[in-house]
């Protein structure tokens, strides 16, 4: 059991740390039409989208209400009202999903309020749905704002159940934790319908992130789930959460509309992957398809040929907690030790973290932890590629932000697939590492507090 | 020390700024203080663009005093280049808690300083406002003063609070800290008469240095660039220049006409984009030096070194000309930056269609007209939406832009250059145009471009049970007999098109002559039993003449 501290330093150095509201524009960006707007002033938006963008090479939706300091002595209430019917007028989004930033949560602002004498002034917009939520800055982190966004959505866009009606048995709620990739996603649709279930992925970010091309451009998401289906959401059998984060989401959904869920903290590695195919097996009363029974034989083969590799690395991890909890366990399942675990905010989660201590800080701390405990493989989002090059040992990019390599929406770890090959990745950068950095000279093995070397008497 | 309020007056009433001296009197009262429409807005903030114009200052540790989402969400994310220190990629934050918040952040921020200086140790340390402190009415001048008395180190405050506007604000009130806290306060080993600066030059992708080697063989020393790879010394003693040469006009005219005005440093407008602008700027740098008495032999060698460069620039150029012909550019772009490039473009045999101008002033489109005829298309502020089709039309070849619009580019399968600051190449000097043209031809004659174009197979299949459906709809239409005879069903399926596209799709498999139904191929029968019974009427004829 691991001991969670957090960092007393002043002054935050290369912080880990993103904020809470763009955590839950993310949210938004998995709703088909949305289009996520941060209540505060330009900057938080413009920098929110702009990590968006570079992660995902993708023209990403997001707006402001842009608040300045003259609107903020005021009160934000008419910058939210202007925002929402210039939205409303310009790019007829099917919802708007609005973010409190550290600005107008300082301020006091009563959003709920505001939209309500918004509607009142406007009935135009009755249709269209706004949803808020809380997320001031300088409290939690992104995937904190994630978890809330996605509790909040349950909250106000799932229809009231009608208790005459028979749940629809072959329909699944999906709620992944934003540490899941479009990648990630498409694996689950597949291994979902592949035993005859319809999955309802609420946020959906395959749909709208995943790097299609578009027949228009459209200036809200292109794709993810509409809020027409997650309407109907509440009539389903079960709910599926991945990630400690979405527990607060599932038992939103529960309150609301009596679904039982199930919660998997990870749905990376070869034993959480076995008690996901139960389930799904045992909920759709289908057995377990081929295809998986031999993707299972494939893991297990991947983890005999990369235990060589793995086993006995000492690894540096900095993450979110959810991520961390994933692939710390399944580096140490796969004979790694953790060494130094940094993460960003408080979870239940990182008590269970197979570790000695967890601590709650920044990339500074990661990189002295790394250094005095000797670390030699490096795993965190791109912020750590600086650490990673004075330490000189390799560094596997994992997580968001993952701006200075292609792909990362596509990285996929789950599934009995995601984590074979994800095991593989991680063993080759290790097996590069060694034949570049830590080839056999003749004085590798040389004592350095040994004897004076002895040269033989030449013969000629 | 002056209030933030009078400090951003002061900056919006800036006599050097063309634009500015355009105005009637009424504007100019009110400032640049353009309303930011809520819901309609992409740019930065005051805080951005303060932070982009200083960051590049690579020995300061530059300190965020804010909750994690000013410099969390931001760092790392410039791609300027240092020749020493790396200092300036690290990232420091306050952090700021809700307890912050509520107790006052002051303390922490000091607390941080003071680790930072224990830590790093660094030449200097920049110290950013943001909204939220701003707000709660935490003085950072005074905690600056403090710690900079205690720790024998200048700890500059940079006062430029994300919503007091935009990033062009941010530029200019760093620009004001520098101008009150920095410059001026150190003195160099030694001057020459050669010491120039270099204003609101950030060494995007190390581009400065393709430029430095032409002004080192000429004996002219950059005394200190603001603030690409720039050192805390050299700003503190770049008022011992003799000349200065202002690049990114709009972001730091203040700086350049303050230090006239206190210092007397002549400073010109100048680029180094593009081959005649870049002779411009030397022969301009060696004009103003010899004017402020340095041998007037500097002359004839600049104009030698020009010519030389030129020649070779020229020649290298030359070679895309077969390349480019009939290839029509659209350059989208903040205005200034774009001209320079303009007539390299054309001599490369480029068409520009295109340009936008929403940052120009009325002298800039006059002088667009003059480079590019009565015809050139001036893009005032397009939408997205607007520019996607306008590409997707064809009417040009390849756009030129910054990075926001890319996607609008590339969706569109369309080839594209980034010539904004995100970049990773170089593009100044007599190189790096050259280097824009091997960009411009790769992206080009790219093979990708002729894959994409093709639609996917399925499209066309689409198509043609479209048509295929239609045609049924007139035939029906114009024989009621056979429509009668139908039992009066004579509307199209209501179940959707992709269930009678299994007769299309099995003929387009197949080939026309089937010689048996296509059955089998389609298995539409499976999925709508609705529509089944009339199922016939719009098969093809071809398949109703096998059935």
């Amino acid at each position: 059991m691991a001991i969670v501290t957090t960092s007393n330093k002043a002054c935050s150095v290369n912080p880990l740390k993103m904020s809470q509201p763009i955590g839950g524009s993310f949210a938004f960006l998995g709703l088909r039409g949305a289009m996520p707007l941060l209540h505060g002033p330009q900057g938080c938006t413009s920098f929110g989208l702009t990590l968006f963008v570079r992660h995902f090479n993708e023209a990403v939706p997001m707006q402001t209400t842009a608040m300045s300091e003259v609107a903020t002595v005021l009160g934000g209430h008419e910058n939210l009202e202007q925002a929402i019917l210039n939205l409303y007028n310009r790019v007829e989004p099917e919802i708007i999903g609005i973010n409190s930033t550290g600005v107008t949560e300082t301020n006091g602002d009563d959003v709920e309020a505001f939209i309500r004498l918004i509607r009142q002034k406007h009935p135009k917009l009755e249709k269209l749905p706004l949803v808020y939520v809380s997320t001031p800055d300088f409290k939690d982190a992104f995937q904190d704002g994630w978890g809330k966004t996605v509790a909040r959505m349950i909250e106000v866009l799932v229809a009231p159940v009608d208790a005459a009606r028979p749940r629809d048995t072959s329909r699944v709620n999906v709620l992944p934790g934003c540490h899941l990739t479009p990648g990630d996603l498409d694996e689950l649709r597949t291994i979902f319908e592949d035993f005859g279930l319809k999955p309802s992925f609420l946020p959906d970010l395959a749909g709208s992130l995943d790097g299609h091309i578009p027949d228009e451009f459209t200036p809200t998401t292109i794709g993810g789930i509409g809020v027409d289906e997650i309407a109907t959401m509440g009539q389903v059998a079960w709910t599926v959460a991945i990630g400690a984060q979405m527990r607060r989401a599932a038992e939103a959904m529960q309150v609301r509309t009596g679904t039982p869920f199930r919660l998997f903290d990870r749905l990376c590695g070869l034993i959480p992957n076995d008690e996901f195919i139960a389930f799904l097996s045992q909920i759709s009363g289908r057995s377990v398809p081929w295809k998986y029974r031999r993707q299972r034989g494939q893991l297990a083969d991947a983890m005999l040929d990369a235990h060589f590799h793995i086993g006995g690395r000492k690894l540096a991890i900095g993450a979110e907690p959810d991520l961390l909890f994933d692939l710390s366990s399944l580096l140490h399942e796969m004979g790694a030790k953790v060494s130094a675990a940094v993460t960003t905010t408080n979870s239940p989660v990182l008590q269970r973290v197979r570790t000695e201590d967890v601590l709650i800080g920044d990339l500074e701390d990661l990189e002295e932890l790394a250094r005095s405990r000797d670390c030699d493989l490096l795993m965190s989002h791109s912020h750590g590629r600086q650490a990673a090059s004075r330490l000189n040992v390799p560094f596997f990019r994992v997580g968001f932000p993952m701006f200075d390599r292609l792909g990362a929406a596509h990285l996929t770890t789950a599934g009995y697939r995601g984590t074979r090959d994800l095991i593989f990745d991680i063993a080759n950068l290790i097996i590069t590492d060694r034949e570049t950095n830590h080839g056999p000279t003749p004085d590798t093995w040389r004592s350095t507090c040994g004897g004076p070397q002895v040269h033989p008497p030449q013969v000629h | 020390m002056t209030s933030l309020p009078t400090t951003i007056q002061d900056v919006f009433n800036e006599p050097g700024c063309a634009r500015n001296a355009s105005k009637s009197n009424v504007e100019r009262k009110n400032g640049c203080t353009k309303q930011l429409k809520p819901g309609g807005v992409a740019g930065g903030c005051a805080f951005d663009g303060a932070k982009v114009a200083l960051q590049p200052f690579t020995d300061v540790a530059h300190l965020v005093h804010g909750p994690i989402a000013c410099e969390g969400n931001s760092w790392d994310n410039r791609g300027s280049a240092s020749s020493g220190s790396d200092l300036w990629r690290r990232s420091f934050t306050t952090d700021m808690s809700e307890t912050d918040i509520v107790f006052g952040g002051e303390k922490r921020l000091y607390r941080a300083v003071k680790e930072i200086t224990e830590k790093y140790d660094p030449q200097a340390i920049f110290v950013y406002q943001t909204c939220v402190p701003a707000m709660i009415g935490d003085d950072i001048d005074m905690v600056c003063k403090a710690a900079s008395a205690k720790f024998g180190k200048p700890v500059i405050p940079i006062n430029a609070p994300g919503f007091v506007g935009s990033k062009n604000l941010g530029n200019k009130l760093a620009g004001e800290a520098l101008l009150e806290h920095v410059i001026g306060t150190g003195e160099p080993d030694y001057t020459t008469a050669y010491d120039i600066n270099i204003i609101g030059e950030y060494n995007l992708s190390g581009e400065l240095w393709q430029v430095k080697p032409l002004l080192d063989e000429l004996g002219i020393r950059i005394l200190s660039c603001i603030s690409g790879d720039g050192k805390y010394r050299e700003v503190a003693y770049s008022h011992r220049a003799k000349a200065a040469m202002m690049v990114c006009s709009k972001a730091m005219i203040n700086v350049a006409r303050k230090m006239r005005q206190r210092y007397g440093i002549p400073f010109f407008e100048g680029s180094f984009y593009g081959i005649e602008d870049s002779s411009d700027s030397l022969r301009q740098i060696a004009r103003m030096l010899i004017e402020r008495g340095a041998p007037a032999e500097l002359m004839e060698r600049t104009q030698a070194l020009i010519a030389r460069e030129e020649t070779k620039a020229w020649a290298a150029i030359e070679r895309f000309k077969p390349r480019f012909a009939a290839k029509r550019v659209v350059l989208i772009t903040g205005g200034v930056k774009s001209w320079s490039i303009v007539a390299a473009l054309q001599e490369a045999g480029l068409e520009i269609v295109g340009t936008s101008v929403k940052k120009s002033t009325k002298k800039d489109k006059e002088r667009i007209k003059e480079l590019m005829g009565q015809d050139a298309h001036m893009i005032e502020d397009m939408s997205p939406r607007e520019i996607y089709k306008m590409l997707k039309d064809a009417k040009a070849d390849i756009m030129l832009s910054g990075g926001k619009s890319q996607f609008v580019a590339l969706k569109a399968a369309m080839p594209w250059l980034d010539i904004n600051q995100e970049r990773c190449h170089a593009y100044m000097g007599y190189i790096g145009i050259v280097k824009l043209m091997e960009e411009i031809e790769k992206a080009l004659y790219n093979p990708i471009w002729d894959q994409l174009r093709q639609p996917a197979p399925w499209d066309e299949f689409d198509r043609k049970r479209q048509a295929t459906t239609v045609a049924q709809m007139y035939a029906q239409a114009a024989d009621p007999v056979r429509d009668a005879s139908k039992n009066g069903v004579n509307t199209i399926s209501s179940c959707n098109e992709s269930e009678a596209s299994g007769g299309e799709s099995a003929i387009a498999a197949h080939g026309p002559n089937l010689a048996k139904p296509a059955g089998p191929c389609t298995n539409s029968t499976a999925r709508c039993v609705a529509c089944k019974d009339i199922r016939s009427d719009l098969q093809p004829p071809a398949l109703q003449a096998a059935e």
